[in-house]
């Protein structure tokens, strides 16, 4: 059945195209059908696994190397599916709405679709190795959504920096993979995670996943693609930069930490480290923002940086915290980002200083944007401020030392941040407007068009459910103790409460929101200290100038290896030739015995015929005659193989020879007639050389190679199953199509390719010669 | 090799193409079809059906080559190889390894029981590719041989060409 419904998302993905042809927009509402009946299908098998048995299914794929389709749906890969798919038909049905028809439309459904199953192949699958196929597969997909809009160079730029960044990553956590792998003696997460190996070579192999975990994760000093991304069409965003893509580093960091946070003294510094870094910067940088979307995307980092803190820890307190964090996260921000979608599309701007008086406009976009914000910073009666409680709690009873404590003090300003941020977002999009007007323009806001009902209902569901969840608990603590549990038996034990007495968490949450509001009374002095900062180099300028430094060393080495000069290449294959396998030859020269020099008087005449020709091209002066004589060649040793009966070696080596010199023939116009003597001094001496040394070896290596002989050769058993084996009695026909079928496959294809390349090239060569 | 442009087409070699043109083309099926158990196949058969081809470019330029075979050859490729990847793994549906053939037997009305291997097939994707390739050569540049090669400036551009 999971691999059923991965097909079910391939399916609609390919036929999307051209459903979006003929249904516009409501193309979405076909393709949500995938998710959607994911979903239904978890909660069918949510009993069962939230008690801890898991569904499993496993097809061979390439058992030599380790690569099952093995898919595992157990509590945390339930949880997430309810993420991935859930919240993914819930932004489906918001898409078909926030689309107008446009060409390519459809394949854009068909691309978010192809995104959906590969994200949840990401959480579903139980081979590492599967884990990268599908994690590189949510990379491209991302990388064709973000370049949408592909005739904006904004967007392509955008498009090109996520595949970069998260691709590198991903290279780096299949080496990772492969180092754990081997480590432990099997691909399968489970396995893996149920007998972790140790060691300081798995120690790397683990950092090497981190760093493609980091990456996908926008964690410091990789957060910039996920700014940048922000050029896709809103519902992208909504559904892979905040609910689902970019939390498939923490998925990753869950799933590890439990059973390699004690085992390696860096783990905890590390991610921890990162995380509430993270968290700060991402904080920080929100504050600054103007943009609504911009602002949610800073915001989405720093949330996420929250998240690896909790689930990289490794403890089971704060990994139950974590679980909860990754529902009541993926709930708010999608909302918001919905919120952002219908701003946008309503009143054609996202610019918090533009904005005013949207709330009396849109009540009810108000009320769903306060909501989600406000369950973002742990306001209580909302699903975030239970999420944020359990995180305090545990980080006051994690017993690490000075780290935790600095932990802790980072999460804590870190959710101050949060709150302000939180305010900023809905006071400035909703409110009476915000700052200083950028340019004087006019405030936009109490004349704008209404959305319809259906534009804002997925959206509000998603509030509705933050409230329910944050009033009533019990409603989302299986899911979340059912998921905790899959990762680390113990996290399963612990509860949401709404209220758990005079704790000291609870006074932390106090001085959290107390703080947040004292920050957003202050908002001019944290803007005018922002625009102090804003000098300090960025990851992102790092990031530029490395590319551009790439592509300049790219240049000169490209410059230095293809100068364009046929001789030099020629002279360095040859050349090569005679230093690898010349002077092995040298070393281990042991003539056979018994060399036949020829069988009739008639191979000796042909021969000569061959060699005289052979001469004759190497001494013409005129390029016309050496493509003559190479001819003679050709036809010699093509009456060569008659003698020793190989009529189809033959005949091929005929029409090749004749196809060849009437190829020649025609590239020949346009080279001058005669060989032009070579510019260097000692050119000619070089050449004669080289040519002769390449002769000789070839010739001696031929003789070796022919008597070094020590396995049965493969002949004897293609004549003998030729027959019964391919019902074909011609041998070599049978070889090239049955027993070595698949390098003719290759064959053909280099063919067509080369086809292409000398077509193109000949196109090239005539518009230059055009425009000169 | 002639330096002066294209001279009219000539009358000996057109009535000779004509008698020639098809039974070389006919001669080439069987190459193909004959090839699994007689010298041939698709490689051969393929190129015996491009020298054909390369006869009318000889009588007539790319325009005669166009007009006998108006097809592009980039779908005659394409679909060559299309066609030699869907009889690979034909043979992963039945149930075998990627590109192992099986042996048919069919009742063909006229001819009668006919013995066949799926190779056949992919043999004719090859036949297809290698008649594309020729076509596709002469296409490109013997298109670019046509165009006038006597005029002074085609000699700065035989120097460019052989650096």
């Amino acid at each position: 059945m999971l691999a059923l419904l991965l097909a079910l998302h391939a399916v609609l993905a390919l036929a999307a195209p051209a459903l979006g042809r003929r249904l516009g927009p409501r193309v979405f509402l076909v393709c949500a059908l995938a998710p959607g009946a994911t979903a239904a299908w978890a909660a069918t098998q949510a009993a069962g696994v939230l008690d801890g048995s898991a569904t499993t299914q496993v097809i061979s794929w390439v058992p030599g190397l380790g690569l099952d389709l093995a898919l595992r749906l157990d509590g945390f890969a339930l949880l997430m599916v309810a993420l991935v798919s859930g919240i993914g038909a819930v932004i489906f049905a918001y898409s078909r709405w926030y689309f107008s028809p446009r060409p390519g439309l459809g394949r854009f459904a068909g691309v978010l679709t192809a995104f959906a199953g590969s994200m949840l192949g990401v959480v579903l699958a139980d081979n590492v190795l599967l884990i990268y196929v599908f994690w590189e597969l949510t990379s491209i997909t991302s990388y064709l959504l973000i370049g949408f809009e592909d005739e904006k160079g904004s967007a392509r730029a955008a498009a090109l920096q996520a595949i970069l960044v998260t691709g590198a990553g991903g290279l780096a956590m299949l080496a990772g993979f492969v180092i754990v792998g081997q480590a432990a003696g099997t691909y399968s997460l489970s396995g893996i995670l149920a007998d972790p190996p140790g060691g300081g070579v798995v120690g790397a192999g683990l950092v090497l996943v981190l760093l493609g975990a980091c990456t996908k994760s926008a964690q410091v000093p990789f957060h910039f693609w996920l700014p940048a991304a922000m050029a896709a069409p809103t519902p992208v965003s909504a559904y892979l930069h905040s609910a689902t893509m970019v939390k498939a580093g923490v998925y990753l960091i869950a799933r590890l930490a439990p059973a390699f946070a004690t085992g390696h003294a860096f783990w905890r510094p590390l991610v921890m480290g990162l995380g509430v870094a993270t968290m700060l910067l991402g904080g920080w940088r929100a504050l600054r923002q103007h943009d609504l979307k911009l602002l949610l995307a800073y915001g989405t980092v720093s949330q996420l940086g929250f998240m690896v803190v909790l689930v990289g820890a490794g403890i089971p307190e704060l990994t139950f915290a974590g679980a909860a964090l990754i529902v009541a996260h993926g709930l708010f921000k999608a909302a918001l980002f919905m919120v952002v979608g219908i701003v946008d599309h309503q009143a054609h701007t996202r610019d918090l200083r533009v904005l005013s008086g949207l709330g009396r406009r849109m009540p009810g976009v108000a009320a769903v944007a306060a909501v989600a914000a406000a369950s973002m910073a742990g306001v209580p009666l909302l699903l975030g401020f239970l999420s944020k409680e359990a995180a305090y709690e545990g980080l006051l009873h994690a017993h690490l030392g000075v780290g935790g404590s600095l932990a802790l003090a980072g999460v804590v300003v870190g959710s101050v941040l949060t709150f302000a941020y939180g305010a900023r977002f809905v006071l400035g999009g909703f409110g009476a407007g915000f700052g200083e007007r950028a340019g004087g323009g006019d405030a936009v806001g109490p004349d704008v068009a209404r959305p319809v009902p259906a534009f804002v209902i997925p959206a509000a569901l998603l509030a509705v459910l933050t409230v329910v969840a944050g009033v009533a608990p019990a409603v989302v603590d299986p899911l979340v103790g059912g998921g905790a549990g899959a990762l680390d038996a113990a996290a399963g034990k612990a509860h949401l409460a709404l209220w758990h007495g005079f704790t000291p968490a609870l006074g932390l949450s106090v001085l959290t929101l107390a703080a947040g509001a004292l920050l957003v009374a202050g908002a001019g002095v944290v803007e005018r200290s922002q625009a102090r900062l804003a000098g300090v180099p960025s990851a992102a300028g790092v990031y530029s100038s490395a590319l551009v430094g790439l592509n300049r060393l790219a240049d000169r080495v490209t410059a230095v290896l293809q100068n364009g000069s046929l001789p030099v290449y020629l002279a360095v294959i040859l050349l090569t030739v005679l230093a690898l396998p010349g002077l092995a030859l040298l070393t281990r020269t042991r003539l056979p015995g018994g060399v036949v020099v020829g069988e009739s008087p008639l191979q000796v005449v042909v021969a000569g015929v061959v060699l005289a020709a052979a001469v004759g091209a190497a001494f013409a002066r005129r390029r016309f005659a050496a493509v003559l004589f190479l001819g003679g060649v050709g036809y010699g040793v093509a009456v060569l193989f008659v003698i020793q009966g190989a009529p189809d070696l033959a005949l091929t080596q005929l029409l090749v020879e004749t196809l060849a010199v009437v190829i020649f023939v025609l590239v020949l116009r346009h080279l001058p007639e005669r060989f032009e003597p070579s510019v260097w001094r000692l050119g000619q001496a070089t050449r004669v050389a080289v040519a002769g040394g390449v002769g000789v070896f070839v010739a001696a290596f031929s003789l070796v190679a022919a008597g070094a002989r020590t396995a049965e050769p493969v002949s004897g058993a293609y004549l003998e199953q030729a027959v019964p084996e391919a019902g074909g009695q011609n041998v070599v026909n049978v070889i090239l199509v049955d027993f070595r079928a698949f390098d003719t496959l290759g064959e053909i294809t280099v063919l067509t390719v080369a086809a292409l390349g000398i077509v193109s090239l000949v196109q090239a060569g005539r518009r230059q010669q055009d425009q000169a | 090799m002639g330096r002066a442009t294209r001279p009219p087409q000539s009358l000996i070699l057109d009535t000779c193409l004509g008698a020639v043109f098809h039974t070389v083309l006919v001669f080439s099926l069987f190459l193909l079809f004959a090839g699994h158990n007689a010298p041939g196949g698709g490689f051969i058969g393929g190129l015996v059906a491009g020298a054909a081809f390369v006869l009318h470019y000889v009588a007539g330029g790319t325009g005669q080559l166009t007009r006998v075979a108006p097809v592009a050859p980039f779908v005659l490729m394409g679909t060559g190889l299309t066609l030699a990847v869907l009889v690979g793994m034909g043979a992963l549906v039945a149930g075998g390894q990627l590109l192992e053939s099986g042996v048919f037997s069919l009742d063909v009305p006229v001819l009668g029981k006919v013995k066949t291997t799926s190779a056949l097939p992919f043999d004719i994707g090859v036949y297809l590719i290698v008649i594309g390739l020729v076509l596709a050569l002469l296409g490109s540049l013997g298109g670019e041989a046509d165009r006038p090669a006597g005029e002074p400036d085609d000699a700065g551009a035989g120097e460019g060409a052989s650096q």
